[in-house]
């Protein structure tokens, strides 16, 4: 178990609050379609805090204007993979911004063991630090 | 006063001195052109002394002109060199029948060749060079500048910009957290790591060292870089989150500051910092330098309220941050609205939106004098730091709004059941506030309410509401605006 706030991963906007509800996440997906940014859903078993490319559930939804619509692509995310991360993110296409504006969890797995702190003793005291995620332990096909 | 218009042909190169207006430096019907940099200064002549002709003494030492005529002026093109003050406006205010005496704004135009492409140090060497203490003036402050698109192309800017930095670190939709380590000095190097693991395993994105800690008796650099290091990484093991320090690299020369960011790089930091003290040339080196190693430069103002903070002398805190984005730093503390430190809010806004637009617009109002294309540079995350605490999050986000750095210092470190506990605080404060944002709610009339529901289930925000509920610094600013906007009634 993780020892932090929460005792979880806490990546994204929201990690620190109560799991949303879906119509606290309805009122997230409306503030991103009023500014005119694409939503999409993206799921992973790696919280790596460098695994930048999580698996794309579906396209970025350009064209769906209804919070409905994208809530229940969400549903439909966390039932297929129920014990991964899944997150919902926002782009802007603003010329200046043409990046990410929103990004947070609406899933996770049910045990979330953390992260393995492994140093390397190199010269002068300096140590080279990677960091694992026990959830990758096992091969990608054999987790979960 | 027809003799004080400007003198053409043989006469005027005749040997001996002549008013700086009959030299040419004062040329009322004048329209800049998009090749033009403008620079507009606040003037307060000496006491009797013609406004008009001391502004055009200030193009004149700001640009070709020396006391007295020579002739080699007539080997150059130099009623193009010559810089021309175009308008000379009394200041609202001031004058006969107000309390102040009288000043004058002055907007002077310069060819843009008369600047070396891409250095800020030589800009400043015309700019604020001479003028600053010519006789005839009693006091000058430089209030703002334009430089042409073509000129600003001449400046790479920040390193990594907000956008990348977002990217980089991960985080999106929210302002970043920091704090200050506090005591500022007399940590040793394993002390001052705990402070930093400490906050950051609690939620903050950043710790920071402070301006002045460098390499003292107490605690010498590598040991903070190592002990720094240490907590940035198993903090990020904690939570799952990228996590960084803003390594201190400010050192006496330029090869000791490159020796320190390259340890910094070889320890996996993502950020170093330096301070404004170091210079301009300094500070473009190392702007540089990050560029070329995938490092954000965060740059604290250390020693700008010397000059920027009295309205009738020095520089407005606005040039600062022009010539920081230019000169290409990733983060510059740029004022709270609500914390200890000077600042009037509609100034501050103007700063921010100097630091985060892509153009700005003329705005007297929140103090942007000129227009100005930001010709794609890249945007600087400003950092407000000084005497905040989350039980003020809702006016925060209102003044701020999302691309800042958030420091709460005493804020983090000062909370009663300690630095993890005042680093959860904050990240609870914030997120529950972009939320209520977000979902539409009046967030800033109804902060108060939404924190304490907030606390119900967060114990250490609880505390720190508590600890800190009646805590503001209201003094009055000494940077305010000239111009205030009227109320007009609505129908």
């Amino acid at each position: 178990m993780m020892t932090n706030y929460g005792n979880r991963m806490t990546q994204g906007q929201f990690s620190f609050l109560p799991d949303m509800t879906d119509e606290q996440i309805t009122m997230q997906i409306k503030y991103a379609l009023d500014n005119k940014w694409a939503v999409n859903i993206e799921y992973t078993d790696d919280p790596h805090p460098r695994n930048t490319y999580w698996e794309m559930y579906g396209m970025p939804m350009f064209d769906m204007t209804d919070p409905a619509g994208i809530l229940m692509e969400i549903n439909e995310c966390r039932k297929t993979f129920a014990n991964c991360y899944i997150r919902v993110m926002a782009s802007d296409a603003t010329r200046g911004t043409e990046s990410v504006k929103m990004s947070y969890i609406v899933n996770r797995p049910s045990n979330e063991p953390g992260y393995n702190l492994v140093r390397e003793e190199r010269t002068g005291r300096t140590q080279g630090y990677t960091i694992l995620p026990y959830a990758c332990d096992k091969p990608e096909g054999e987790r979960s | 006063m027809a003799e004080e218009q400007e003198i053409k042909g043989k006469e005027r190169y005749k040997s001996g001195v002549i008013s700086y207006k009959k030299m040419g430096y004062w040329q009322p019907d004048y329209t800049p052109i998009v090749t033009d940099v403008i620079a507009m200064f606040r003037l307060t002549p000496a006491a009797g002394v013609d406004p008009e002709e001391v502004a055009a003494g200030v193009a004149g030492e700001s640009s070709t002109a020396t006391w007295t005529v020579v002739w080699t002026d007539r080997l150059t093109a130099s009623e193009l060199y010559r810089a021309k003050c175009y308008k000379c406006d009394l200041v609202p205010n001031t004058g006969p029948g107000t309390e102040t005496e009288a000043q004058y704004f002055i907007y002077i135009a310069y060819d843009m060749d008369l600047f070396e492409g891409g250095s800020i140090a030589n800009v400043t060497a015309s700019i604020i060079g001479n003028v600053f203490g010519m006789k005839a003036l009693k006091a000058l402050r430089l209030e703002d500048m334009h430089f042409p698109v073509a000129y600003m192309k001449t400046f790479e800017g920040p390193a990594t910009g907000i956008i990348v930095e977002r990217e980089r670190m991960d985080k999106f939709g929210r302002p970043l957290l920091g704090a200050t380590t506090k005591p500022k000095l007399g940590l040793s190097g394993r002390n001052y790591g705990r402070v930093v693991y400490e906050a950051l395993k609690g939620g903050l994105d950043f710790v920071k060292d402070d301006e002045n800690i460098n390499s003292q008796p107490f605690m010498h650099w590598r040991d903070r870089f190592l002990y720094c290091m240490e907590a940035v990484n198993k903090a990020s093991a904690a939570t799952g989150e990228i996590k960084g320090h803003y390594l201190n690299i400010t050192a006496a020369t330029m090869d000791e500051m490159i020796e320190r960011a390259e340890f910094a790089k070889d320890l996996g930091s993502i950020i170093v910092m330096i301070d404004l003290v170091i210079g301009y040339t300094a500070i473009q080196s190392m702007a540089k330098w990050c560029r070329a190693n995938d490092m954000i430069l965060h740059l604290h103002r250390a020693g700008n309220s010397t000059y920027s903070r009295q309205k009738n002398h020095g520089m407005n805190f606005r040039v600062i941050c022009k010539w920081m984005r230019m000169a290409g730093v990733d983060h510059i503390h740029a004022g709270t609205v609500v914390g200890k430190l000077e600042g009037d809010p509609a100034m501050i806004h103007g700063f921010y939106d100097v630091l985060r637009e892509t153009h700005n617009d003329v705005n007297l109002e929140n103090g942007i004098f000129l227009e100005q294309d930001w010709a794609s540079l890249n945007k600087v995350m400003p950092v407000a730091s000084g005497g905040i605490h989350a039980g003020q999050m809702h006016q925060l986000l209102h003044h701020l709004g999302e691309d800042v750095v958030l420091q709460f210092g005493g804020g983090t470190i000062g909370h009663p059941q300690g630095i993890q506990a005042g680093a959860i605080a904050n990240r609870v404060a914030l997120e529950v506030m972009i939320q209520a944002r977000n979902e539409g709610q009046d967030y800033l009339a109804k902060g108060p309410e939404i924190l304490q529901n907030a606390a119900k289930t967060c114990a250490p925000l609880k505390a720190a509401l508590d600890t800190w509920k009646d805590i503001t610094f209201n003094y009055e600013s000494t940077d305010t605006a000239d111009f205030v906007p009227t109320a007009t009634g609505s129908n």
